[in-house]
């Protein structure tokens, strides 16, 4: 009576995968170094590596699903399998680039909402051109776009608002004015895709400005308070509705 | 997004899952999130019997939610009664399932409810009327895991002989097939719309 002893990744990809299915691998994925195999033809050499992404965790001989949401696969570069998931909650992850609000000053350190579990924190010498004479302009309320530093399960989240050269890349405090709300995490995913309809189709209507942050935060900015908020509305309708309806609505809004 | 509404018959049961949020300093425990679930009835304010079915529920959740990934947070888990018409707990556990599914908790295996009535004249009635509950002789249910069919907890209220217990297990284990299914189908239609 033991349910489903295990279907193959590759058969999987594309389909509805839940908690507790196992995703068995190919053969030819060795585990690092386990013994010389003699090769008989002289085809290419098999890929050693596979990253296990989001979703999914390493199992014996296969991948264990972890969450549930639609199988997706990377064949090129290093091999990858992830679950695409459908969710609300912000957990941070190391690289990613979100809205924080500044909650506290707390010494030489800001305390920013970024949504996850605990308030994530950002030294003031962490901007372009800061020095301890010259001290960035935050306050209490501020909107900071920046990326993580340090984000795993055992530590406080820091973010940055500075790459890896010391240039800010678009990253800081986010200007005055424009609206801030919330979405859901695989909406922001697909609107950050190359070549998102959404924003094009949008981008057709009104000239904004627009900050996306992985974790579900997005600031929107136009010239006018009403084309703000239209523009929000679009976005957050943009979820549930299909690419037919979404162009009826703004075929709709051009109109008038 | 909807929050999951599972209604059995006429039992249903409203399910809302905060977290991983911030846990106050005296719950938060160092290696793994803590899990707290609150059962409130319909009318009345919770009991004896809604702390007991908490824990119970507390429990089961624990067995399967992958609370090592998020340490030092908090999961909530509410449960709210709408109607009753028999069968409430394995209604609460089909609901806190898709529940913690919905919000994307990293979960090992799946678990789903199934309530047994072991009748005066030893038939097994699953998913049991109020009126069903209270003429048996014995009311068992079980929270079966996803992975291998096995027993993630059992209650009994009534008493029973070894022998009914391990028919009933079997019965419920066969049903549990059914609510998986049914949780795949429900999830194949959410994910079809995107």
């Amino acid at each position: 009576m033991a349910a489903g002893l295990g279907r193959a990744a590759e058969a999987c990809v594309g389909q509805v995968v839940l908690p507790g299915d196992l995703l068995l691998l190919p053969a030819h994925y060795d585990e690092d170094g386990e013994g010389e195999r003699l090769r008989l033809s002289a085809g290419a050499a098999p890929v050693g590596r596979l990253l296990c992404g989001p979703g999914l965790r390493r199992s014996g001989a296969g991948l264990l699903v972890t969450k549930c949401g639609l199988l997706r696969h990377r064949p090129a570069g290093p091999g990858a399998y992830w679950v695409d998931s459908q969710q609300k909650r912000y957990v941070p992850v190391k690289g990613d680039h979100v809205i924080g609000i500044v909650t506290a000053k707390a010494g030489d350190v800001f305390k920013l909402d970024v949504g996850g579990s605990e308030p994530a924190s950002l030294s003031y010498l962490a901007f372009e051109g800061a020095t301890k004479r010259n001290r960035p302009n935050v306050q209490v309320g501020d909107l900071i776009y920046g990326q993580f530093l340090v984000a795993n399960k055992d530590m406080e989240p820091e973010m940055v608002c500075i790459d890896s050269s010391g240039k800010s890349s678009g990253m800081g405090i986010i200007g005055q004015d424009g609206f801030l709300f919330k979405v859901s995490l695989g909406l922001i995913r697909k609107l950050l895709a190359p070549k998102c309809e959404i924003i094009q189709e949008l981008s057709q209507l009104y000239p904004f400005e627009l900050v996306l942050g992985m974790n579900g935060r997005i600031w929107v900015k136009a010239k006018t308070v009403q084309q703000t908020l239209i523009i929000v509305n679009i976005l957050e309708a943009s979820e549930y509705m299909t690419a037919e309806q979404r162009r009826q609505a703004l075929a709709k809004l051009s109109g008038n | 997004s909807i929050p999951p509404f599972l209604s059995a018959g006429d039992t249903s049961v409203l399910a809302g899952i905060y977290g991983p949020a911030e846990a106050k300093l005296s719950k938060e425990l160092p290696d793994r999130a803590t899990l707290e679930v609150l059962l409130r009835p319909k009318v009345g304010l919770p009991g004896v019997l809604e702390r007991s079915r908490e824990q119970q529920l507390r429990q089961t959740c624990e067995a399967v939610v992958l609370g090592v990934l998020h340490p030092r947070t908090a999961i909530t888990l509410v449960l709210q009664v709408l109607s009753d018409a028999g069968s409430l707990l394995s209604c609460c556990l089909n609901a806190a399932c898709m529940g913690l599914l919905d919000a994307g908790l990293p979960l090992s295996s799946l678990f789903c409810g199934v309530t047994c009535a072991l009748g005066p004249n030893g038939t097994i009635a699953l998913d049991p009327t109020v009126r069903q509950e209270q003429e048996a002789r014995a009311v068992l249910t079980f929270a079966i895991d996803s992975s291998e069919r096995k027993v993630l907890m059992a209650t009994t209220k009534g008493s029973c002989s070894v022998e009914e217990l391990q028919q009933c297990l079997a019965t419920a284990q066969r049903a549990a097939d059914t609510i998986f299914q049914f949780y795949r189908d429900s999830l194949h239609r959410r994910y079809s719309k995107s």
